[in-house]
């Protein structure tokens, strides 16, 4: 039989497409933010030298690590709901991709955090800060910053696990497609469609977190200091 | 297969870890081999290698996996190719795993210190000799850990064979908690054997890693 | 410049009182006996310079005085306040004791402003644009002021470390502590920065240094303290690099090093 492509119906949805293009992002975001701020507590819990805290985190980066994202999307659907607690698909996605990319963000975060000669930091003692204020301006932010293309690849990574979640039915743009496909037949010409959907909006991702290294790093910015 | 959990259920998740090992198995041999071709075309003379090797690892990079499983199976079909969920998950994987490792490796190619190239070409050996007996020996070294390192990842990621109907350890999973209804013990199993299979690799790739390292003046 | 509101609240101790005292200090790496009694006394206004052979445990020394190290024997006591005391106020301790170490350790994300105004602002209030003015002033001081909004890297490793020493200056100590602070610079940068720190000694600053410029210790120091095998083997007035009265002191001025 010939091959016969037929793009156009899968073109006319382009709102459903948006639509979940759109959720993907947000997802994306709410992972990336929440999950930063875990990698963050999680990377100065693994150097904090409290040796239960120091367990507790290695405990949660290897679980994570060296199991499946489907399998952790499905114990956080179903243990919510084993608890008795309805949550909307959305919000449980959410929470399953924070867990996953905190764990990766405390590992990467960690070797950034650790990056940080000595020095800086008895530097920033002799000069009185605290063990607060040097973990904020003398490790944290140049931690972060020497890891930043690593961070970058693991969130897009991330955005694009995301559409793991389209199995417990959130709504994002993997699950549009297997809508789509569904009422079109047009199965082939949908993933077409939406696989260079998510190349595109790593492109948009990768350039995002270039605009955001720009505010983050004004050093970077002045003198174009390689990340 | 209804009830509780049995040995019945077990030798099921058994059978369908095996089938996760297999498939695992055929994703690395697979996608190793169009890997290194597309390493090798990474770092090829060639300008028009070069841009397809690179279209090729940013197209496959920037799209999900499960959307790359779901093209090969139904969007096949839809079009007339009709192929097994085996064939599907094992042709998904390869495409999938042949981008990450073709990077991966291209970078530990890349990495061959400066002057063994220069040393070789002053050597008089032609560019394959040259890659064959001087570069990629040195460059197999250097990306041992980090393609241990990925072995976990594509253990992982053979899970999702499963929505294409593929019986491994997910599925299998799935196929028990339709009869049984316990799907936190069951995927907290599952979670488990995963975990099995994956965690001694991590160690294994960082204790590699580790010792490359201490090693690492030799290399140089 | 007002700014000394946290100093205020530490003791003031007699006029008299040495700013910093060690009394036998005893301090061990491992089975590694690295000060082994060490006593000697700072007094205000002073510029005391330690010497010795590296391994002779004068850097340990020094770093002792800011509680860098913890010492597992004797006493140290810093503007009145006793040191090797585990409820030591640390804060307080560092807001009187500024230190410079061989590395400049600036903060290569921050501009030397910034450098400059971290500590006042984060750690005694000091407002933002008070910090800056400050720093202008310190900035001035080490002959920097063009280079307010300039990177570290940016800057030879001589401006660099009269930055830091600018950073210390700030926090407005009452002892600043050198540690071997011209050590990784290139022989024709380190006259920049000893200049700045003889500005310092004339201007009352007191001062302890580890360095290994023995010409510019004889210029300056008001006490040298030799340090031989963990002990101090022979202390006085800076002529005693001229005339020591130890063959071990002797030997170590007449290798120059």
């Amino acid at each position: 039989m010939g091959l016969e492509l037929d793009f156009s119906v899968v073109l006319d949805r382009w709102r459903s497409l948006l639509d979940g293009a759109t959720l993907t992002l947000q997802l994306a975001f709410i992972a990336v933010v929440c999950g930063g701020i875990i990698g963050v507590f999680g990377a100065i819990g693994r150097r904090g030298g409290n040796p239960l805290v120091e367990r507790l985190c290695g405990a949660y980066v290897e679980g994570i690590r060296n199991t499946p994202l489907l399998v952790q999307i499905f114990l956080v659907y179903f243990g919510l709901s084993s608890l008795g607690l309805k949550f909307s698909a959305f919000t449980v996605a959410a929470v399953a991709l924070t867990i996953n990319v905190g764990a990766y963000t405390t590992e990467i975060m960690r070797a950034g955090f650790d990056s940080i000669v000595k020095g800086q930091i008895e530097a920033a003692e002799g000069l009185g800060l605290s063990k607060a204020q040097i973990y904020w301006h003398v490790i944290i932010w140049p931690g972060i910053e020497r890891v930043y293309p690593a961070l970058t690849s693991q969130f897009v990574l991330l955005m694009l696990a995301s559409s793991v979640t389209s199995q417990i039915s959130a709504e994002e743009l993997t699950a549009v497609a297997n809508y789509i496909q569904s009422e079109t037949y047009r199965s082939f010409e949908t993933y077409i469609v939406v696989a260079l959907i998510y190349v595109a909006l790593s492109f948009v991702m990768r350039f995002g977190f270039w605009l955001l290294s720009l505010a983050l790093f004004p050093r970077r910015r002045r003198l174009g200091t390689p990340l | 297969m209804g009830g509780s959990l049995n040995i019945n259920h077990l030798l099921f998740l058994g059978h369908g870890a095996l089938w996760t090992i297999g498939l695992s198995v055929i994703a690395l041999v697979g996608g190793g081999l169009a890997g290194f071709l597309v390493a090798l075309g990474r770092v090829s003379p060639s300008r028009t290698l070069r841009l397809l090797a690179a279209t090729y690892v940013q197209l496959i990079q920037g799209t999900p996996l499960l959307v790359i499983m779901f093209l090969s199976f139904f969007g096949l079909a839809a079009i007339g190719f009709n192929i097994s969920p085996l064939a599907a998950a094992g042709a998904s994987m390869t495409i999938f795993v042949a981008a990450y490792l073709g990077e991966i490796w291209r970078g530990c190619i890349e990495a061959v210190p400066r002057p063994q190239w220069e040393a070789a070409e002053g050597l008089a050996l032609s560019r394959s000799q040259r890659m064959v007996k001087v570069i990629l020996p040195q460059a197999i070294r250097i990306a041992t850990p980090p393609t241990v390192g990925f072995m976990v990842q594509i253990v992982k990621n053979t899970s999702l064979a499963s929505v294409v109907g593929f019986v491994e350890l997910t599925r299998s999973g799935q196929i028990i908690n339709n009869s049984m209804f316990e799907p936190f013990l069951i995927y907290s199993i599952i979670a488990v054997v995963y975990f099995s299979l994956c965690y001694p690799l991590s160690r294994l790739s960082r204790r590699l890693e580790r010792t490359a390292l201490q090693k690492k003046p030799a290399l140089a | 410049m007002n700014v000394s509101t946290a100093q205020s609240a530490s003791p003031s101790p007699a006029a008299t009182a040495p700013v910093v005292a060690m009394r036998g200090v005893h301090k061990s790496f491992g089975p590694l006996k690295v000060l082994d009694g060490v006593s000697f006394e700072v007094a205000r206004g002073e510029v005391t310079v330690l010497i010795g052979r590296s391994g002779s445990g004068k850097s340990t020394a020094l770093r002792c005085i800011d509680r860098f190290e913890t010492i597992d024997g004797g006493e140290i006591e810093v503007c009145g306040r006793r040191v090797d005391d585990d409820k030591l106020d640390l804060r307080a301790l560092r807001l009187d004791v500024g230190i410079v170490f061989q590395s400049y350790n600036l903060f290569p994300h921050l501009t030397i402003e910034e450098n400059i105004t971290l500590a006042p602002h984060a750690v005694k209030r000091v407002p933002k644009d008070e910090a800056r003015a400050l720093a202008a002033k310190v900035l001035k001081q080490v002959g920097l002021e063009d280079k307010l909004h300039a990177y570290p890297e940016q800057l030879s490793g001589g401006q660099q470390q009269r930055a830091a020493i600018a950073r210390s200056l700030a926090m407005q100590p009452k002892v600043m502590l050198f540690d071997e602070v011209t050590s990784a610079l290139d022989p024709e940068l380190t006259g920049e920065v000893l200049k700045v720190i003889e500005a310092l000694a004339a201007d009352g600053m007191t001062m302890v240094m580890v360095t290994h410029e023995m010409g510019f210790a004889r210029g300056i120091a008001d006490q040298v303290v030799f340090m031989h095998k963990g002990k101090v083997h022979e202390a006085g007035p800076a002529d005693i690099l001229s005339s020591p009265s130890t063959p071990e002191l002797a030997q170590f001025v007449g290798t120059g090093l």
